[in-house]
């Protein structure tokens, strides 16, 4: 179970705020829907979260931890596109979290040792529907089928926060249901905490148990540099009546409106 | 209905003869030249007629030197692709390690970019004296011409393939708790190997001219040395017929090595299928 927090965090480049008082207690277990226009900011959270950028100010702990300064298994990712290895199959990429974590100096397992962690790999592409592809390459698959790859290969080394960005924003709609569905039903099943940034109101509505939207409060030509994005929305979807959450998704539409789907 | 010409494509025999096409037409005007200046002056030697040609890869090729006892060709070809492979595969050696270290880690980039960016810039040639003067005139000396000339190119394209791949492929690497060495092992290495190749192919020019001017100034025996040699008599039937072999070998090594590529790494391919 895995809580998260985040206090005052301000990210500025070069002088002009990005972010600024981001506050955020995630209760272990939370499926984080993050929204909000281009350029509020929320990609740049989801770095920070993942340790790719570091906050100006302020922290951000996972179970009273503050995080490393670097990516690590404890945070999976999936991103929306480059997320899986192009040079190893669909297996091999599923393996490769257990190789490295087994094997220090090749970063690779041979003979019953490699089989054993084959087999887990099988397992865990079975339970993302990729049962027969096993040994397809990521560029023989379709963009719906690289998705399931690429999380059930961030799956497999049991993060305990999984960090989502956009990774269904390139999939076409009847497809993105399926993963949907795919994705509520690995929520349930690994405990884990979830945050995923979305241009896409209805899935993040539809799956997150908390919704954050993200923009800026000052948007004068001059104000841009000075001031910066912050949370202006923070709504618990799984505790929310109906009749709120239908006013917060009318609220951000025509905020969230002028983006691509 | 009649196409537009970017439409148009030829079958594939047509293309075959259409790319066989200018090479009749070649050897049609050699022929022509050589009768016509050979009709003239029965001794000419610019032009050779094919029969003279023949007797000359007979005599170099599968006739025993009278003063060496070696058969001219063959241990002219040896010395050189002894020479060329040694250095390419120096070259390609420090090519693939100073790549993946300069554009992987960025303290290895500080401290060898500039320094790889300069040298790449001297002109291998005009260091061939020095080379001469420090390894002497034997094979160390052409072997580290070839390098000079090849290794810098090798090492600046492979640091920009490097900082090419995605970085989300980096992140996504060390989220599955790969450390720094994994990552060149599992992720860059595998990737940048198929690159390294067809970086080396296209080297090759390079590092043949390198061979050849190199065996022209100073050397024993070679494929370069064996031209300039001969030139002293004006032999051109002896100089095109190593022209012609010289340019089969790149021709054969350029093949030889995409076919590598496309034998070893099954996922390139599938690549350029989707």
């Amino acid at each position: 179970m895995t809580e998260v927090t985040i206090r005052h965090v301000w990210k500025e480049y070069d002088g002009d705020v990005v972010l600024e008082r981001v506050n955020l207690d995630v209760a272990p277990h939370s499926f984080v829907s993050i929204v909000g226009p281009s350029g509020c900011g929320k990609s740049t959270f989801l770095r920070m979260l993942l340790s790719q950028e570091a906050p100006t100010r302020g922290f951000i702990r996972i179970d009273g931890q503050d995080l490393p300064p670097e990516p690590t298994a404890e945070r999976g990712v999936v991103f929306q596109r480059y997320s899986v290895f192009p040079h190893l199959t669909a297996l091999e990429n599923v393996a490769f979290g257990p190789e490295v974590a087994r094997a220090p100096l090749l970063g690779r397992l041979f003979g019953s040792r490699r089989k054993a962690v084959l087999e887990q790999a099988a397992a865990a592409l079975a339970s993302v529907g990729l049962d027969h592809a096993g040994d397809k390459y990521p560029a023989q698959m379709s963009g719906g089928m690289q998705q399931r790859l690429a999380i059930a290969q961030a799956l497999i080394t049991k993060p305990k926060v999984l960090l989502l960005d956009e990774p269904f924003g390139a999939l076409d709609p009847g497809i993105r249901a399926d993963m949907h569905q795919l994705m509520l039903r690995l929520f349930d099943e690994t405990g884990m905490t979830v945050f995923m940034v979305t241009h896409d109101l209805k899935e993040a509505f539809h799956l997150g148990t908390r919704l954050v939207a993200f923009d800026r409060y000052k948007t004068r030509p001059e104000e841009i540099g000075a001031y910066g994005a912050t949370i202006t929305l923070d709504l618990a979807l799984d505790r929310s009546s109906a009749r709120e959450r239908a006013e917060a998704m009318v609220g951000l539409a025509d905020k969230v409106a002028d983006q691509p789907a | 209905m009649a196409r537009r010409l970017i439409n148009l494509r030829p079958s594939r025999q047509g293309a075959l003869y259409l790319g066989l096409l200018p090479f009749l037409i070649l050897i049609a005007l050699y022929a022509t030249g050589s009768s016509l200046r050979l009709a003239e002056n029965p001794d000419d030697k610019l032009l050779p007629g094919f029969s003279v040609l023949a007797d000359a890869v007979v005599r170099v090729a599968f006739t025993p030197d009278r003063r060496t006892g070696t058969v001219l060709l063959w241990a002219d070809t040896a010395a050189s692709l002894a020479r060329l492979g040694m250095g390419l595969a120096v070259a390609t050696a420090a090519g693939l390690v100073v790549g993946i270290g300069n554009g992987l880690l960025p303290y290895v980039r500080a401290g060898f970019s500039p320094l790889v960016a300069v040298i790449s810039m001297v002109p291998p040639m005009a260091v061939l004296p020095i080379l001469f003067i420090v390894f002497g005139l034997d094979e160390l000396s052409k072997v580290v011409l070839i390098v000079i000339g090849v290794a810098p190119f090798l090492m600046r394209d492979l640091q920009a393939r490097v900082e090419e791949l995605p970085r989300e492929q980096l992140i996504k690497a060390q989220t599955l708790g790969a450390s720094s060495w994994q990552v060149v092992l599992r992720v860059v290495l595998p990737q940048m190997l198929p690159r390294l190749i067809d970086s080396v192919r296209l080297s090759l020019g390079p590092a043949w001219l390198f061979l050849i001017s190199a065996e022209a100034i100073a050397a024993e025996v070679g494929l370069g040395y064996r031209i300039f040699l001969v030139r002293r008599y004006l032999a051109m039937d002896v100089i095109l017929p190593y022209v012609a072999w010289i340019t089969l070998l790149a021709f054969a090594a350029d093949l030889a090595l995409r076919a590598l590529n496309r034998r070893l790494f099954p996922w390139l391919a599938a690549g350029r299928g989707a």
